[in-house]
């Protein structure tokens, strides 16, 4: 759905986004993270035809960046930074405008069925300016979504809102990925895309890494498996640390965290062996490390 | 045409639920058409030949007014063909603030960015936005001139002042090159809107467009020359060309990209 190939961007002498190269499959829900000023809405704007790239290829939903905006355009949502609505116009009014912009077939039609999904219909006849933050980018999401487009990039759609609304946002989210969209998301708030994402792309004016949350605090920390004993000792420790393909045994109060490749099948030979040399266990789990310690990790390295 | 209809649309819901942008854009049309009906009223009386006058309206004005007639009919010819100037005037001011506004006013507000990711074209969205502005300064205009027409009628009694009045020549004026000022205007403001990052400039700058117009009506005043048809032709063929060209100068110099990462 989207691929890019050493996609670039150059503002005078800044480089906002150095030769991204990623390829969004279909239904995917895409984090894109990164720090302030790290090319994030840059490479939105990008991706959405709004402004073009100084070097490289975008494909975007079939159309390339930069000859086929409009098509992009057409086939896009896109839910900005700030929700940029028309504050002394009605929400229903605010939706009807793009609904006639997108060229929606039934635009009544569909700016009900958005209002009513996000709880906004009684609240129609308001001026937008009226409606609470969270209120507001819930209406800035049901414009993006008014043409029903198969790619949504959503651009910190949770900031600034409390976490009732944040969580009905992520719901929502949550929702539009069930029904197959491709959702390109940016964030700040790791939890979030931990929750919401297939795959991760850690981003600082050039692509860091990508993958899977789950493959990314391996390859940033490696996995971690974390024994509760009733006798954990530095003698049970030696006995685990000859076991082939064991990292590294710490000893931490009465648990041994033991580093390892393949938990899945080190796991029994090492159990295996705590057993016959008397360890009492009465907890086995695998320690995670959450996006937040890896994100930062690897922004850390890059800087 | 449906995108161009939206956007008139939205401009108009926005500007005209501002009481006060509303009030601005009624205000002057009321004004520059009671000016002229007070003065029309309170010059009829006079009575005394129009060799009188000399010395106090241009000699070129005074030679275009029949011996026959009174000071105060060729005083009230006089007011009339200075401030038929107001009405070309008009649709060039009115639309100036509305316009001016329209770009950098989207800018302020962060709602330009969700605009211009749909699929509208520049030109749809400028010629949108340019109707938006123009059709109510056209129509205010043409609605003043009404007024001033019937009260004029109502005021003055002199058939050769009403000739004056409905000249073809000031029709043309008003009907023809008003409509063409106010593109122009609308036009120049939308540039300027596009170009900078602060309101009150673009309404400052925008206001120079008034100049070249200002400066004819001055020149008629102290009669260093007369308006008449051909030039008023003359004028509605510059100004539609000038129009094309300003147009597609703005359309041009709409950089969505500068528009959106300059601004901050």
């Amino acid at each position: 759905m989207i691929q890019t190939e050493n996609l670039s961007k150059q503002f005078q002498t800044t480089q906002a986004v150095d030769r991204l190269t990623i390829d969004v499959k279909q239904g995917e829900v895409f984090g894109f993270l990164g720090p302030n000023g790290a090319g994030k809405t840059t490479t939105v704007r990008m991706l959405c035809s709004l402004i073009g790239p100084s070097a490289g290829s975008a494909v975007v939903n079939g159309f390339i960046v930069g000859k086929q905006d409009r098509q992009i355009r057409q086939s896009v949502g896109i839910l900005t930074e700030t929700p940029g609505l028309y504050d002394n116009l009605s929400a229903e009014y605010n939706l009807k405008i793009f609904a006639n912009l997108y060229e929606v077939t039934d635009p009544a039609g569909q700016v009900e069925k958005y209002l009513r999904m996000l709880g906004l219909w009684e609240r129609r006849q308001d001026e937008a300016g009226t409606f609470s933050k969270g209120m507001k980018q819930k209406l800035a999401i049901a414009r993006a979504l008014l043409h029903e487009p198969s790619i949504l990039f959503l651009d910190e759609p949770t900031a600034g809102l409390d976490p009732e609304s944040a969580r009905l946002v992520r719901d929502f989210i949550g929702e539009l990925s069930s029904e197959g969209r491709t959702i390109f998301l940016c964030t700040h708030n790791l939890d979030e895309a931990d929750r919401l994402c297939d795959r991760i792309a850690v981003f600082k004016t050039r692509l860091l890494v990508m993958d899977t949350p789950d493959r990314l605090r391996a390859q940033v920390f490696g996995r971690r498996v974390v024994m509760h004993l009733a006798n954990a000792s530095e003698l049970l420790a030696a006995q685990v640390r000859v076991i082939p393909n064991v990292k590294e045994v710490q000893v931490i109060d009465n648990k041994l965290v033991i580093n390892v490749d393949d938990p899945e099948h080190n796991n029994p030979e090492i159990i295996r062996t705590l057993v016959n040399a008397g360890a009492e266990i009465q907890f086995v789990g695998e320690l995670r490390r959450s996006l937040e310690d890896v994100y930062l990790q690897l922004v850390r390295n890059a800087d | 045409m449906k995108k161009v209809s939206t956007i008139i649309k939205k401009e108009w819901m926005q500007v005209f639920k501002n009481r006060l942008v509303l009030f601005s854009v009624l205000f002057l049309p009321l004004f520059f058409t009671a000016l002229p009906l007070i003065m029309l009223g309170v010059m009829g009386g006079s009575s005394s030949s129009v060799e009188g006058l000399t010395g106090e309206m241009p000699s070129e004005f005074t030679q275009l007014c029949p011996a026959e007639m009174t000071a105060g009919e060729c005083a009230q010819v006089f007011v009339v063909t200075q401030f038929m100037m107001l009405f070309m005037l008009m649709p060039l001011i009115i639309p100036v603030n509305i316009a001016a506004y329209s770009i950098v006013g989207e800018k302020t507000t962060r709602s330009l960015e969700p605009l211009l990711a749909t699929p509208i074209t520049t030109a749809e969205l400028l010629l949108g936005k340019n109707m938006a502005a123009a059709i109510p300064a056209i129509l205010a205009t043409w609605l003043s001139f009404g007024i001033y027409a019937v009260g004029a009628a109502l005021i003055v009694s002199s058939t050769t002042v009403l000739k004056a009045l409905f000249d073809p020549m000031w029709l043309l004026a008003v009907i023809l090159v008003g409509p063409l000022m106010a593109v122009l205007s609308v036009n120049f403001s939308l540039i300027v809107s596009s170009r900078v990052n602060d309101p009150r400039v673009a309404e400052q700058l925008s206001a120079v467009v008034i100049v070249p117009v200002l400066l004819v009506f001055f020149a008629q005043i102290s009669g260093l020359f007369l308006l008449n048809q051909q030039l008023i032709l003359l004028m509605a063929l510059g100004l539609l060309v000038v129009d094309i060209l300003v147009l597609y100068l703005a359309v041009r110099l709409f950089q969505r990209e500068a528009i959106l990462t300059r601004w901050k």
